[in-house]
């Protein structure tokens, strides 16, 4: 039988998808809605410096960032074939997709460590 | 002679989302990936300027108007996604304990306290921690 690709990818997008329904929802309400919104304070620079100096936190933040891209260059990849009827470049739009989410993972590896 | 029959190709449908409320959530839900990868970059943004020394043009980039929508959208978003993929679980995974299957809200009741923990204890670490 012909080995694929496709199980891992679909272990990626699946891991991805738990991934960011625990994690992001709370990170973007405090960091993108509270805080902006003078609802809470800041955390000191010096806090969430500590926080990114545990080389625990750095890991996990790039194990979060690889899975969710994962996630969402596998969703966005069928969605835009399906929406725009472009199945038939599935080569290409793939190639953006995971390449996207493959440079953002080395991006935050590069940043992280 | 006559030149061969082409092949038959149906009219493609370009509103087929538009067509039932079932399609429409069904693309509105994948489209919430839009926004995890926007959460991601977001997210990279700050850790960026933590390390850099610079979270004080962060505050205030962040604190522009038009970034706290997209924000606030992106809010909607991932809880969007976070109930739609946690309540897909037992879908995915059937359990059975001495032969008795696990009902579906029991699964999803698990997943959902597990949200609800994971999010305190990083709403604790971010705002507090451990002084």
């Amino acid at each position: 039988m012909r080995r694929t690709l496709e199980p891992y990818l679909w272990l990626l997008f699946s891991g991805g998808g738990v991934v960011a329904a625990l994690v992001l929802p709370v990170l973007v309400l405090l960091f993108g809605v509270l805080m902006p919104l003078g609802v809470l304070d800041w955390p000191t620079a010096g806090h969430l410096g500590g926080l990114l100096g545990n080389v625990l936190v750095r890991l996990a933040l790039v194990v979060v960032v690889v899975l969710c891209l994962f996630h969402a260059a596998h969703r966005i990849r069928h969605t835009s074939e399906e929406l725009l009827g472009i199945a038939r470049f599935d080569l290409v739009v793939a190639l953006l997709c995971y390449g996207g989410a493959i440079t953002g993972g080395v991006l935050a590896v590069m940043l992280m460590f | 002679m006559k030149a061969p029959p082409a092949a038959y190709r149906p009219r493609r449908d370009h509103l087929w989302f538009a067509r039932t409320r079932n399609y429409t959530i069904f693309v509105l839900r994948e489209l919430t990936s839009v926004f995890v990868a926007w959460s991601v970059v977001f997210l990279l943004l700050l850790a960026d300027a933590v390390l850099g020394g610079r979270l004080a043009g962060f505050a205030a980039l962040a604190a522009q108007p038009w970034m706290i929508a997209l924000n606030v959208l992106a809010l909607a978003a991932t809880c969007f996604h976070a109930v739609t993929f946690l309540n897909l679980a037992p879908k995915a995974t059937v359990v059975r304990l001495d032969g008795y299957r696990l009902p579906a809200w029991m699964i999803q009741g698990g997943n959902h306290s597990l949200w609800l923990a994971v999010s305190a204890v990083i709403a604790f670490f971010v705002l507090r921690g451990f002084h």
